[in-house]
């Protein structure tokens, strides 16, 4: 399983459209929100926390569909199937991969574009807490999702259209989290929530999975 | 199928009458409430209308996991069927809770706890009906789109008490006055009465939905295998 | 090592096959043979354990080496990683066996994107190898290759049987191993029978 963990990381790296597409996306999708929203820095700061967490979580979307996709394609997926790897197990190496290459930088990026939105110092270091512990259930969730429409040509949209509902509970508790810590009130609650989603997801997504995927490479 | 076509008018006739009589009862011949007048009367389709649509999910939940427990074609169809149903159900929530608000909110909508987690049922439904739709085979098809009702519908529950707990630092206390307000005022059996009339009838409305649309199903299925078959020789 | 008994195969809920029996034991292959279309690739991939058969049983090792029509590879990983990975996946044999094997020493560091279509089925072939499975199961191994090349298959599976392996391999050409069994599948070719799906159950 850590070797298939390692060699999604090294494909993701080697080819383009992965490792750095969603970062700038989120920067884009960031410097574009005052374009939407007006200058007004007040505005854009009592904003900043659900902002952040949303364009984040966008951007996770964005590389979901490789996640089984690329392997699909060219035949390796079937080969997995038949190695001694359960698909649980290819499910969670692919799952942590897709984390450590989007959910990971795009939390530690977030403080840095909050700037731009004049989000506070102490809020962001509650931002890239919360998505730290938020992505985790984002990759989660959308792998699961690709599992699903593994099969589904041009599947992309019917992908975020399964995945984002999905998402709701963790962009509540993560942006939350955040905007009580920007007002300054306790923010442990949500954050637990939050985690607690995370660790659900990786407890019993993988059996899903697995199943989808059993399903699809009938 | 055979008891189910021979019980299907019956049931239907019954859903007419029972909702139509609710209905009329209702609107026309029980008083204007004190404090919201005679737009309380929209509960008598709003409240029927939110237990199908929670009731359509659930139905989507058992009939997917009979069907990946024991393979028995009927269940899940019966859950392809409810699924469009469950989800006109939740518009129709929708669209009489912001009808029924909006005088006393003054817009059409507001974020408050019941209505958005209406909101979010209603795209877990379209998901659903979207992958059966995008799936050829039918049978992957059946077993995907039941994982995915399993899955969906623990993270239903899930986002029902995240939109609780989201919603607990804005004040909308008025919805919620609002709500039992009405509820309190229906242990009045002048309100009760045809409410329970109506939501008997909004219950065989479902059913007789359910079971047209689910006969539906099985006899396109009959159609397509009939059709593979001749392909084959 | 591989027995399959009464199989039933379908694809897309029609029945291909039916009443499939055959067993192999080390040592031996399989050809199965049959027109276009009859099922062969289902069948194998039944055995492989990608799908289930609709009736009867299949009795084979844990885990076998799949060979399918794509040749499963990534193309930004060198030659040599790519069978480097699949040793480590499989706890195999390190990759410099398949490498003599299929004469890739000159190619270990060249991505497999810039390879040709006949070394890149040569990189499948050698995954073969480094999984040290027992069973072989593969579907059309030489298409796409030359006639060296598909002497250098030849050599490997015949080193394959002859060291206690096994394997069933779908393929117009001849082997020229003697070991090797023919099974013509088109007189287990499914007639007129009714969709296996499920639903096919909605025709009562």
């Amino acid at each position: 399983m850590i070797q298939l963990f390692w060699r999604d990381i090294g494909l993701s790296v080697r080819s383009g459209g992965g490792f750095g597409l969603a970062l700038i996306f989120f920067l884009i999708v960031v410097i574009l929100i005052p374009f939407a929203l007006g200058p007004d820095q007040a505005a854009l700061a009592k904003v900043a926390p659900g902002v952040l967490w949303l364009g984040a979580l966008l951007a996770c979307l964005l590389s979901l569909d490789r996640i089984f996709g690329l392997d699909f394609e060219d035949g390796t997926l079937d080969l997995l199937a038949t190695s001694p790897l359960p698909p649980e197990a290819v499910y969670i190496a692919k799952a942590a991969a897709h984390w450590l290459t989007t959910g990971l930088p795009l939390s530690l990026a977030a403080p840095v574009l909050g700037v731009l939105l004049n989000l506070e110092f102490e809020t962001g270091k509650v931002l890239c807490l919360s998505l730290v512990l938020g992505t985790p259930a984002l990759s989660l969730i959308g792998a699961f999702g690709a599992s699903l429409t593994l099969g589904v040509k041009r599947g992309g949209l019917l992908l975020s259209l399964l995945v984002l509902p999905l998402y709701v509970p963790s962009l509540i508790f993560g942006a939350q989290a955040v905007r009580l810590a920007g007002q300054g009130l306790a923010y442990d609650v949500a954050l637990v929530l939050l985690s607690a989603i995370s660790l659900g997801a990786a407890a019993i997504l993988p059996f899903a999975s697995g199943a989808a995927l059993r399903i699809n490479l009938r | 199928m055979g008891w189910s076509g021979r019980l299907l008018p019956w049931i239907a006739a019954a859903a007419a009458v029972s909702l139509c009589s609710g209905l009329i009862w209702g609107y026309f011949f029980t008083p204007d409430d004190m404090r919201q007048g005679s737009t309380v009367k929209i509960i008598y389709l709003h409240v029927p209308a939110a237990l199908m649509a929670i009731n359509g999910y659930l139905l989507m939940f058992v009939g997917a996991l009979v069907w990946l427990i024991r393979r028995q074609h009927v269940s899940v169809l019966a859950a392809k069927a409810a699924a469009p149903v469950g989800m006109v159900m939740t518009l129709v929530a929708l669209a009489t809770g912001a009808i029924w608000g909006q005088p006393m909110w003054g817009t059409y909508w507001v974020w408050d706890p019941r209505l958005t987690s209406f909101l979010i049922l209603f795209l877990f439904y379209v998901g659903y009906i979207a992958l059966w739709a995008a799936i050829e085979d039918e049978d992957t098809a059946a077993d995907l789109t039941s994982v995915l009702a399993i899955v969906g519908a623990v993270f239903a529950l899930l986002s029902r008490y995240a939109v609780l707990f989201w919603n607990q630092g804005l004040h909308q206390g008025t919805t919620v006055t609002v709500v039992d307000g009405a509820k309190q005022e229906n242990i009045s059996n002048v309100f009760f009465q045809p409410l329970l009339l109506s939501m008997a009838g909004f219950g065989l409305l479902f059913l007789t939905l359910l079971l047209i649309g689910t006969r539906t199903e099985v006899r396109s299925r009959r159609l397509k295998v009939l059709q593979a078959r001749e392909r084959m020789e | 090592m591989l027995q399959v008994s009464n199989l039933s195969v379908a694809r897309g809920g029609m029945t291909l096959l039916c009443g499939v029996d055959f067993s192999l034991s080390a040592g031996q292959i399989l050809v199965l043979r049959g027109a276009n279309g009859l099922g062969k690739t289902s069948l194998l991939r039944c055995i492989a354990g990608l799908q289930n058969p609709v009736e009867g049983q299949i009795i084979a090792p844990e885990t076998v080496a799949y060979s399918g029509h794509a040749d499963g590879l990534k193309g930004q990983m060198t030659v040599l990683e790519n069978l480097a990975f699949w040793a480590s996946i499989y706890r195999g044999p390190s990759p410099d066996v398949a490498l003599d094997a299929y004469d890739l020493h000159a190619l270990a560091d060249r991505p497999a994107a810039n390879l040709s279509a006949g070394q890149k089925r040569r990189l499948g072939l050698a995954r073969m190898q480094v999984s040290g499975c027992a069973l072989w199961v593969m579907d059309e191994p030489t298409v796409s290759l030359d006639a060296d090349n598909v002497a250098l298959f030849r050599a490997a599976l015949a080193r394959h049987v002859q060291s206690g392996g096994a394997a069933v391999i779908t393929t117009h050409i001849d082997l020229e191993i003697a070991s090797a069994q023919l099974l013509d599948l088109t007189r287990f070719k499914a007639r007129g029978l009714s969709g296996s799906s499920a639903f096919a159950e909605a025709l009562e």
